[in-house]
């Protein structure tokens, strides 16, 4: 099958003030229709920047090189012309905050139909049809279409933004931080709702979150991300409960299992703070917070090594963790 | 509300301050009373014949909204902080578990009952809140929105002093309050601003401005849910440890069953103002018996109980407050017809219900227990 998303040593560096920031330094992927990838790491790791690469949304003046290949088009090289059809028709990103990524002066039926008249050159009564069906999909009353973004909670306006993002049939949806602000029941909702619509229409779905466990919950695959880099990258489930990288495992035991008693009454935390992105630690990264920390790491820098046939790890005791 | 309104709101300052309530209590707290106490909740049974050192009963506030509605932000709640107990308040974003918080803190005056200190009742004189706030001390969420940037961590920490006029050994006890929220060597932070710290050192800085008063409680208002993930559980270590050294009580109000996990004994769980459920931790989050504690301890990732159930809908708001039990359009013992075998139907639809001496507010689950004693 050919992949909807590849991604190739990607390498994404800022430009401001403070002269160039290496936000992310070089990141490999890839994604077939039906896969789910959970994107993980703390502010600052460059997940949102790998994100914002994928659709062309970072500001001009940064620097971008590798490839990113969308159902068989480099996005990076790809005319302004055809970027704007790729965005929403190719893929779609639904963001954290969705009261500041809809219009407050829109209803929300028009909103949702403004993607629909553009790329499919439907009338916007027509539109206005089909966004009350996708309404109806992601479990919005019909009589929400002529309401404001003001008159929904969190929640609904989270399933407008996921009805937009689905509206003119993406193959890939990258969900940033989408369920973040969200409560834990409306949360389970959305999450419910997102795994049924990826399932159903054999989309490929990216999740960035920094929480391990809604990941492992929603995604197939795990990839885990330090510094601009990829750490650990392997199935969910087993990254979740037994993470080859250190911080990989600090990051899943930041999340308590409720009902453990081994984590009852014991927060594990990490000692420092993440790294500054422009002022970045020599050899691995992670070293100076590392709980394994040896001799080399600080001098020695480390790849992506292969932990199993399907799990990738970059640490230099990778065969001993394991 | 700004950042340091708790205790820069308190006006004149004042070195009297006898007679006022938090000052009863300090003195007639004993320390080897207290120590039983801290025993006892580091086994998870928490001693309930100790004296409650913070409680409210038959707890109120109403809100005026527009259109002439009253939102029942809090609506009929009994509480109890024992010395030394860390105790989590939690449930959805509108539960009215902010407003308890706040209430408790003195920063909103209940509409219907009580909240009492050392068991005497709170005063609202502003020489009386003073002084309960050095004894009960609040620490908000956002660090970066509770330090005022231009300020040094110095002299944010050092305001809670000068407000209450401590003057004597002020440098000392700004440096031990910030080597005990594990900023150290102390002195190095002093001069430093803010911006220049990170997010696990900025909410360090405002437990510590929150410790160099000596407090007795402190309200923690969703401590960690502005850090990063690797940071958290740094944080709340933290509070376990100043429980652990200083016998400090605190309440952490919440929306994440995790962290109550992690560091709670007890645990309080709220919907749409009142106390559903409550009881131990390891009792509420491993067999939780409200409908609606089920449903939340359900969704959680790995979570102890086999089948997750996704409620439908959101809470309705505070304003519209449904009839019978409040939970009742929502629940899924209802909806499954499991309180009609029961014979409760009509009763979930038509009687409220409140926390009992089973501390649970379920008509279900109540004459379920019977039947079964």
């Amino acid at each position: 099958m050919t992949p909807v998303l590849e991604i190739d040593d990607l390498r994404i560096t800022y430009r401001g003030s403070r002269g160039e920031v290496p936000a992310v330094r070089g990141i490999s992927m890839s994604l077939e229709p039906g896969d789910t990838l959970g994107l993980a790491g703390e502010s600052g790791c460059g997940k949102s920047t790998v994100a914002g690469a994928i659709l062309r949304l970072l500001p001009r003046e940064t620097q971008v090189t590798g490839r990113i290949v969308l159902d068989g088009d480099d996005v990076l090289t790809m005319s302004f012309g055809k970027l704007r059809a790729v965005r929403w028709a190719g893929a779609s990103i639904v963001f954290q905050g969705a009261m500041h990524s809809l219009n407050p002066v829109h209803r929300i039926a028009r909103q949702i139909a403004e993607p629909i008249v553009l790329h499919e050159g439907l009338s916007s009564d027509a539109a206005e049809k089909r966004a009350v069906e996708l309404m109806a999909q992601v479990g919005l009353p019909a009589w929400r279409a002529s309401s404001y973004p003001h008159q929904l909670s969190g929640g609904q306006r989270q399933r407008v933004m996921i009805a937009m993002a689905l509206a003119c049939s993406p193959q890939l949806i990258i969900a940033d931080e989408a369920t973040t602000a969200l409560d834990v029941m409306i949360q389970a909702q959305v999450l419910a709702l997102i795994k049924r619509l990826v399932a159903e229409r054999n989309i490929a779905l990216v999740m960035i979150s920094h929480d391990l466990s809604v990941l492992a919950d929603t995604c197939d695959r795990l990839a885990v991300m330090y510094a601009g880099k990829l750490v650990e990258d392997g199935p969910s489930h087993e990254v979740f409960a037994a993470a080859r990288h250190p911080y990989a495992q600090a990051l899943s035991a930041a999340f308590p299992t409720v009902g453990d008693p081994a984590e009852r009454r014991n927060p594990h935390g990490l000692a420092g703070d993440p790294p500054d992105p422009s002022n970045l630690p020599t050899g691995c990264s992670f070293h100076p917070r590392c709980p394994v920390v040896r001799d080399d790491c600080a001098s020695t820098s480390v790849e992506l090594r292969r932990a199993r046939d399907d799990w990738r790890a970059a640490c230099l005791r990778v065969e001993e963790v394991a | 509300m700004s950042g340091d309104g708790t205790s820069a709101q308190s006006g004149r300052r004042s070195e009297e301050r006898a007679q006022s309530s938090a000052e009863q209590t300090r003195s007639g707290a004993r320390p080897d009373n207290m120590s039983d106490t801290r025993n006892g909740a580091r086994t998870g049974t928490m001693n309930h014949d100790a004296k409650p050192l913070l409680s409210a009963r038959d707890l109120a506030v109403r809100f005026n909204a527009p259109g002439g509605r009253v939102a029942r932000a809090v609506d009929g709640v009994d509480i109890d902080l024992a010395p030394g107990e860390i105790l989590a308040l939690a449930g959805e974003s509108g539960c009215g578990k902010t407003t308890l918080a706040r209430t408790l803190l003195g920063l909103e005056r209940p509409s219907e009952g009580t909240v009492a200190f050392g068991g005497s009742p709170l005063r609202y004189s502003t020489r009386a809140l003073k002084a309960y706030r050095r004894a009960v001390q609040l620490v908000l969420q956002d660090p970066s929105g509770a330090l005022n940037p231009r300020h040094t961590v110095y002299d944010a920490v050092a305001e809670g002093l000068r407000i209450h006029g401590i003057h004597d050994n002020e440098r000392e006890r700004v440096a031990d309050a910030l080597s005990r929220a594990g900023l150290r060597p102390p002195e190095k932070f002093f001069l430093t601003y803010p911006h220049e710290l990170s997010g696990g050192q900025r909410q360090r800085v405002v437990i510590a401005g929150a410790l160099v008063l000596e407090p007795q409680v402190i309200i923690a208002d969703e401590p960690v849910a502005s850090l990063d993930a690797s940071v958290r559980g740094e944080i709340l270590a933290l509070l376990l440890r100043l429980r652990d050294e200083l016998g400090l009580a605190a309440i952490v109000v919440t929306h994440d069953l995790g962290l109550a996990w992690n560091i709670a004994d007890r645990i309080a769980v709220m919907y749409l103002g009142r106390i559903v459920e409550e009881g131990p931790v390891d009792r509420v989050l491993t067999e939780p018996r409200h409908p609606y504690t089920q449903a939340l301890v359900s969704v959680l990732p790995n979570s102890p109980l086999p089948e997750p159930v996704v409620l439908t809908g959101e809470p309705p708001d505070a304003t519209a407050v449904p009839g019978g039990c409040r939970f009742h359009p929502r629940c899924q013992v209802l909806a499954g017809g499991l309180a009609e075998q029961a014979g409760v139907d009509d009763e979930c639809r038509r009687s409220d219900v409140a926390l009992g001496t089973d501390h649970i507010a379920c008509h279900y689950a109540r004459t379920m227990s019977t039947a079964t004693t």
